[in-house]
C-alpha cells in the first residue's frame, strides 16, 4: 500500500479541542484509494470523531487485515500506531494487542472479505468474546483489489459490473452480530457523516466491542445499475429511521437518564447517546426487538441505519477475565516473577 | 509355585535377584483410573532413590481401548525406554496375546485370576502370577466404579510387593494425594492392602529382579516437560497466552493457567471499599491456532511476553502468521510439543518430524530460531531463553519439545532460578530515546547484531510507526522499489544468523582417538548416550554432538567438520536433522548417514545401538 504524505497547505487558524489539537493532528498519510471511494468518507468521520472526543492521538492503536478497506488505517491518526496485518486476521491480533495494554483506543477496520470470509471465524469469536474495539467493516460486496469478484455480503440477484448476477446467500454482519450477542450493532452508510460521526463517537465509548458495519460502495466495480451497493441504490433504500446523537459528558456521567422509554444510553466510558428519532415502540436496548427490525426490513427491501443496538451491561473480555487495571505491559518483572524461593517451594510437588 | 527357567543369569547365580535395573509394563484399558496407579509406582519408586523412567503409551481415545505404561528402573540413571521387560502386569482381556508375547522366557505375567485365562495364552516359558482382583475388590468395595478404580489400586499394591516396594512410601503417597478426602485416602489404602496381602500370602517372596533404597534421585525432581515449560513462561514473566487445545500440548497451557491462578493474582481494594482479585495476565483460548498466534503477535507487538503452545497440526495453521511476525519482526515464542505427522497422523505418539517445517516456515524466504531441549529441565530454562532472544531478535522463536518429553515424567535436576535474572527486552526506545537520536527509521538504525529499533504503541507520543506485511523499505513505509525491499530482507537473515551466538550451545563428548561422530537432538538423548556406553562396551569408540538450537553455531560446524564421518540419530523418516546439517551447517552429506526411529514410540537404546553397528558394517 503505498503512503503518501499530505502536503502542508498553510490554511486560516483552524479550530481545536479540549486538548487543543486541530483535525489536521487526527489525519494520516493521502489516500491511494479511487477517487469517490465511500471508505475515504469513512476515514473523514473517524478523523471528526477522534477529534471531537478529544483523544491523545498516541492513544489511539489501528489495525487492518488486507484489501481496500484496510488501507483506510494508514489514512487517519498517522500519530497512532497501525497494523495493516494479514487477510483476515485484524481481530486476533486486535484481541491480543488489547489484552496487552487495555489503556488505548483500538480500531480495527475491516472489509466484507476481510471479515465475512476468510476471516469470519475471527470475527466471530472476537464479538464472543466482547474485545474492547470499535469494529467496523468497510461493506461494499466486492474484492476491490482483485478487480471485482463478489464477496460473501453481496445480495441475491445484485449484478456484477459485467452483468452476472449472484446467486449466493449473502452473510448480513448486523445480523450474524445480534445473533452472537454482540454488545453494539450499527449499521451506516459511508455517504451519510452525520449520522456515521456519533455512531463512531458512541462505539469509541463503548465498552466491549462495537460493530459497524458501513455500506461504503466501491465506484469502480460496483456502483452500476443493477447493484445493490452502489450509491444510488442505498440512498434509494436507506431507512433512517434510528437518529442517534452522541452527547460528550466528560469522565463523569451526571444526566439522569429518562424512565419512560429507552432513548438515551449511558456510554460506559463517559459520554451519553440519545435517540433523536426512533419508530414506534423501538427499544434499541431489546435484542429480539432490534433483530426483528432489522429483519421487516429486508422483507421490504429497505436497509435499515443507525446504532441499531447497544447493551452497555455485557462485560468485556477484561471484565471476564478480572485483569489487572494497570496494562499487562507496564506491570514490572519483579511482580511478575515468583522468584528462587517459591521455585524451590514449588518443586516440593514434584519429589 | 515354581518359576519357570530363566533365560537371564539373575537367579541362577546364587538366587541374588538384579537389583534396580528391570523394566514393568502395565497394559490397560483406557479411561480406567489406571493411570494413577501407575503414577503411583512412579512415584514410590522414586522418592526410593532410585532413578526411574515412566513412559505412557496411550490412544488418541477417551475410554475402552488398548493402553500401556511403561516403567524403567535403572541405578544407573538411564531413562530411555527399555523393550525388554521383566514384568508385564496384564490389565486388559483384549491384548493378552500380544502382551504375553512381549515377554521374554523367564519373564512373568501379573493378571487378574478372577477368571482363568484361555489356555491358548499360557506358555512354558513364562510365570503366571494371578491376583483375583475383580473379586477382591468386589467383596472389599461397592458400587461398580469403586470397583473398577480400585482394582487399579490393588494391583500396584501387588505389584509392590513383587517389585519390593516400600510399603510405608506408598502409605505417604497417598496420604498426600489424597489429604483433602479421607474417605478416597482410605478406600485406596484399602486397595494398596488388598493387592499387597494377597501378593504376600500367595506369589513367590522373590523375583529375578527387585528394587533397593538408594540416593540416585537426590537433588532431582520427577517432572513432565509441559509442566516446566509452563513454569519457564511463568518465571520468564509471560503475561499473555494464547493457544487452542491439541494433544500434546495442551497441558502447557493448562498448568500455565494453574500456576499463573496461584502466582499471579492480586487481591486489590476497590473504591467502595470492596475487595477483588485481580489477574496479572490474560490466558485466551483461541478459535483456531492460527488465531493463536495472531494473539501472541498482537500482545507482543504491543509489549507483552506471549506465548502459544501447539504441535504440528498447529504449526501449519500458524505458518501465514509466522512469515508475518518474521517480516514485520514482532516477538513470537511458539512452543511445538511435537507428534506424529504428517496431517492429524498419530496424535498420541512421539516423532521429531517438524524439525524443516519449523526452520523455514511460512512461504518466502524465511527462517527462524529454534530450541530444541532433551528434557523437562531444558525444556523450563529453554523457555525463559525463548523470550529473551524472541525479543532481542524481534522475531518468532520456536521450542521444539515433544510428546515424550512433554507429557511423560523424567527424572532430572531440581529446577533453580537466578533471582539476578531480568529479561532482555530488546531494543525498544522510549519518548527520551527517540528525542535524544532526533528520528526513528524503524527498520534501519540496527544494531551490531543487525536488530532495529522498535516503539510500542500507545506507550510513546513519538515514533508512532505503521506495521506492514507488505513491502516496506528501512523507514516502515510501503515500498516496491526492489533495492528498498532488497535492504531490509537482508538484514534480517543476518540478523537470524547472529542469533547463533547466544543460543545454547551443543552438548559434545569427545573420545580420544574417536573420528566418527553421532549427531542427535532433543529426546534422542537419553537412548542415544546409553547406545554409545553399549557400543563402547564393545570397543566401539564414538564421540557425540547434540544440536541445542538453530542457526547452528560454530561448534556445530566444527563438529561436522572434525569428523571424517557423522551419523544423525533422530525420530523421523527423512532425515530432516541431517538435512539440516547439509543445507545450514555445510555437512558434506556423502559423509553424514542417519539412523532413524519414527514409528511414534520414543527410541530405546538397544535400537540406536543396532542403527549405529548396521551403519558402521556398511
Amino acid at each position: 500500500m503505498p503512503s503518501i504524505k499530505k502536503p502542508l497547505i498553510p490554511l486560516a487558524a483552524m479550530p481545536t479541542n479540549e486538548i487543543g489539537l486541530t483535525m489536521r493532528d487526527y489525519e494520516g498519510s493521502m489516500s491511494t484509494l479511487c477517487a469517490g471511494c465511500g471508505h475515504d468518507s469513512v476515514t473523514a468521520a473517524i478523523v471528526r470523531a477522534l477529534f471531537e472526543l478529544s483523544i491523545p492521538p498516541h492513544k489511539v492503536v489501528k489495525l487492518s487485515g488486507i484489501g481496500c478497506s484496510s488501507k483506510t488505517t494508514a489514512y487517519f491518526d498517522s500519530a497512532a500506531h497501525g497494523f495493516n496485518s494479514a487477510h483476515g486476521r485484524m481481530a486476533p491480533i486486535a484481541t491480543g494487542a488489547n489484552a496487552a495494554n487495555r489503556d488505548a483506543l483500538y480500531i480495527g477496520i475491516s472489509g466484507d472479505g476481510d471479515s465475512l470470509s476468510i476471516g469470519a471465524g475471527h470475527m466471530v469469536h472476537a464479538i464472543r468474546r466482547n474485545v474492547h474495539m470499535v469494529y467496523v467493516i468497510e461493506n461494499n460486496g466486492v474484492y476491490g483489489l482483485t478487480k471485482g469478484q463478489f464477496s460473501a455480503s453481496a445480495d441475491i440477484g445484485s449484478a456484477a459490473k459485467h452483468g452476472k448476477a449472484n446467486t449466493v446467500a449473502p452473510i448480513d454482519p448486523v445480523m450474524l452480530a445480534l445473533s452472537l450477542g454482540a454488545s453494539f450493532v450499527a449499521r451506516s452508510f459511508s455517504g451519510d457523516k452525520e449520522q456515521l460521526v456519533p455512531i463512531l463517537k458512541a462505539a469509541a465509548q463503548h465498552r466491549g466491542l462495537a460493530l459497524i458495519d458501513v455500506i461504503s460502495p466501491c465506484v469502480q466495480f460496483n456502483n452500476h445499475n443493477g447493484s445493490t451497493k452502489s450509491y444510488r441504490y442505498v440512498r434509494e433504500h436507506e431507512l433512517r429511521e434510528i437518529e442517534p446523537d452522541f452527547i460528550s459528558t466528560g469522565r463523569e456521567i451526571v444526566v439522569d437518564l429518562p424512565r419512560d422509554g429507552s432513548v438515551m444510553v449511558a456510554m460506559h466510558d463517559g459520554g451519553l447517546v440519545r435517540f433523536r428519532t426512533l419508530p414506534a415502540e423501538y427499544d434499541p436496548t431489546d435484542r429480539e426487538a432490534a433483530m426483528h427490525y432489522v429483519n421487516q426490513a429486508h422483507a421490504r427491501g429497505e436497509i435499515p441505519t443507525g446504532l441499531l443496538f447497544v447493551d452497555e451491561s455485557v462485560p468485556d473480555v477484561h471484565e471476564l477475565n478480572h485483569t489487572s487495571e494497570t496494562p499487562l505491559v507496564e506491570l514490572p518483572f519483579e511482580e511478575l516473577c515468583p522468584g528462587s524461593t517459591e521455585l524451590e517451594a514449588l518443586q516440593q510437588s514434584f519429589v | 509355585m515354581t518359576l519357570a527357567p530363566t533365560d537371564t543369569e539373575d537367579l541362577a547365580k546364587g538366587g541374588e535377584p538384579r537389583i534396580n535395573d528391570f523394566a514393568v509394563k502395565f497394559a490397560n484399558v483406557n479411561g480406567t483410573g489406571s493411570a494413577s496407579a501407575n503414577n503411583l509406582i512412579l512415584r514410590a519408586i522414586f522418592r526410593m532413590g532410585v532413578p526411574v523412567s515412566g513412559k505412557n503409551l496411550f490412544p488418541s481415545n477417551i475410554q475402552g481401548l488398548p493402553t500401556w505404561y511403561e516403567i524403567r528402573v535403572s541405578g544407573k540413571g538411564h531413562t530411555s525406554r527399555s523393550r525388554r521387560y521383566d514384568l508385564m502386569v496384564a490389565m486388559n482381556g483384549q491384548t493378552y496375546a500380544e502382551d504375553i508375547g512381549q515377554l521374554g522366557a523367564g519373564g512373568f505375567v501379573l493378571y487378574d485370576s478372577t477368571w482363568p485365562l484361555p489356555a491358548t495364552l499360557l506358555r512354558e516359558d513364562v510365570n503366571f502370577l494371578g491376583v483375583p482382583l475383580a473379586r477382591l475388590c468386589g467383596d472389599a468395595f461397592s458400587g461398580p466404579r469403586e470397583r473398577i478404580l480400585m482394582k487399579n489400586i490393588a494391583y500396584a499394591g501387588a505389584v509392590s510387593y513383587l517389585i519390593g516396594i516400600d510399603p510405608q512410601v506408598l502409605a505417604e503417597l497417598l496420604e498426600e494425594s489424597y489429604s483433602g478426602n479421607p474417605a478416597l485416602r482410605d478406600s485406596n489404602q484399602k486397595a494398596l492392602r488388598l493387592g499387597y496381602d494377597y501378593a504376600e500370602a500367595n506369589l513367590p517372596a522373590t523375583l529375578p529382579f527387585r528394587l533397593r533404597t538408594d540416593t540416585g534421585t537426590k537433588g532431582k525432581i520427577l517432572i513432565d516437560g509441559n509442566t516446566a515449560t509452563a513454569l519457564g513462561c511463568l518465571y520468564a514473566g509471560a503475561t499473555v497466552a494464547a493457544w487452542y487445545p491439541i494433544t500434546p500440548a495442551t497441558s502447557v497451557a493448562e498448568n500455565f493457567q494453574k500456576l499463573c491462578e496461584r502466582h499471579r493474582r492480586r487481591k486489590v481494594t476497590l473504591a467502595d471499599g470492596s475487595v477483588e482479585t485481580r489477574n496479572d495476565y490474560v490466558i485466551l483460548q483461541a478459535e483456531d491456532e492460527l488465531a493463536a498466534l495472531g494473539m501472541v503477535i498482537g500482545a507482543s507487538w504491543a509489549g507483552a511476553r506471549a506465548f502459544t503452545s501447539t504441535s504440528g497440526p498447529g504449526i501449519s495453521l500458524m505458518n501465514e502468521l509466522l512469515g508475518l511476525a518474521y517480516y514485520t519482526e514482532i516477538p513470537a515464542v511458539v512452543i511445538n510439543v511435537q507428534r506424529t505427522g504428517p496431517s492429524t497422523g498419530m496424535p498420541t505418539r512421539v516423532q521429531q518430524a517438524d524439525l524443516l517445517e519449523c526452520a523455514y516456515a511460512s512461504h518466502g524466504d524465511t527462517k527462524h530460531i529454534l530450541l530444541l531441549p532433551a528434557d523437562p529441565k531444558e525444556c523450563f530454562e529453554f523457555a525463559v531463553q525463548a523470550f529473551d532472544l524472541a525479543e532481542r531478535f524481534q522475531t518468532p522463536v520456536m521450542m521444539l519439545s515433544d510428546l515424550d518429553i512433554g507429557m511423560n515424567d523424567w527424572v532430572v535436576d531440581k529446577l533453580s532460578w537466578d533471582d539476578d535474572y531480568r529479561p532482555d527486552r530488546g531494543r525498544v526506545l522510549s519518548d527520551a530515546e527517540i528525542e535524544e537520536v532526533g528520528h526513528f527509521y524503524r527498520y534501519g538504525d540496527e544494531d551490531s547484531e543487525f536488530v532495529a529499533p522498535r516503539t510500542l504503541p500507545g506507550l510513546t507520543e513519538h515514533g508512532a510507526y505503521f506495521t506492514r506485511g507488505s513491502g516496506h523499505d528501512r523507514y516502515g513505509l510501503y515500498t516496491e522499489d526492489a533495492g528498498a525491499y532488497a535492504e531490509v530482507v537482508e538484514r534480517l537473515a543476518r540478523k537470524v544468523e547472529a542469533s547463533a551466538d547466544r543460543l545454547p550451545k551443543p552438548v559434545i563428548q569427545s573420545k580420544p582417538g574417536a573420528n566418527i561422530g553421532v549427531i542427535t537432538m532433543g529426546s534422542c538423548e537419553a537412548a542415544v548416550i546409553e547406545a554409545l556406553q553399549l557400543l563402547e562396551s564393545e570397543g566401539m569408540t564414538l564421540d557425540y554432538m547434540r544440536v541445542r538450537g538453530f542457526p547452528f553455531g560454530s561448534e556445530v560446524k566444527a563438529f561436522l567438520d572434525a569428523h571424517e564421518r557423522c551419523m544423525v540419530v533422530e525420530q523421523n523418516r527423512d532425515g530432516q536433522l541431517r538435512s539440516l546439517l547439509i543445507l545450514e551447517a555445510g555437512g558434506d552429506g556423502r559423509r553424514l548417514t542417519s539412523v532413524l526411529s519414527f514409528g511414534g514410540l520414543p527410541m530405546s537404546a538397544d535400537q540406536v545401538a543396532e542403527g549405529i553397528r548396521n551403519e558402521m558394517q556398511e
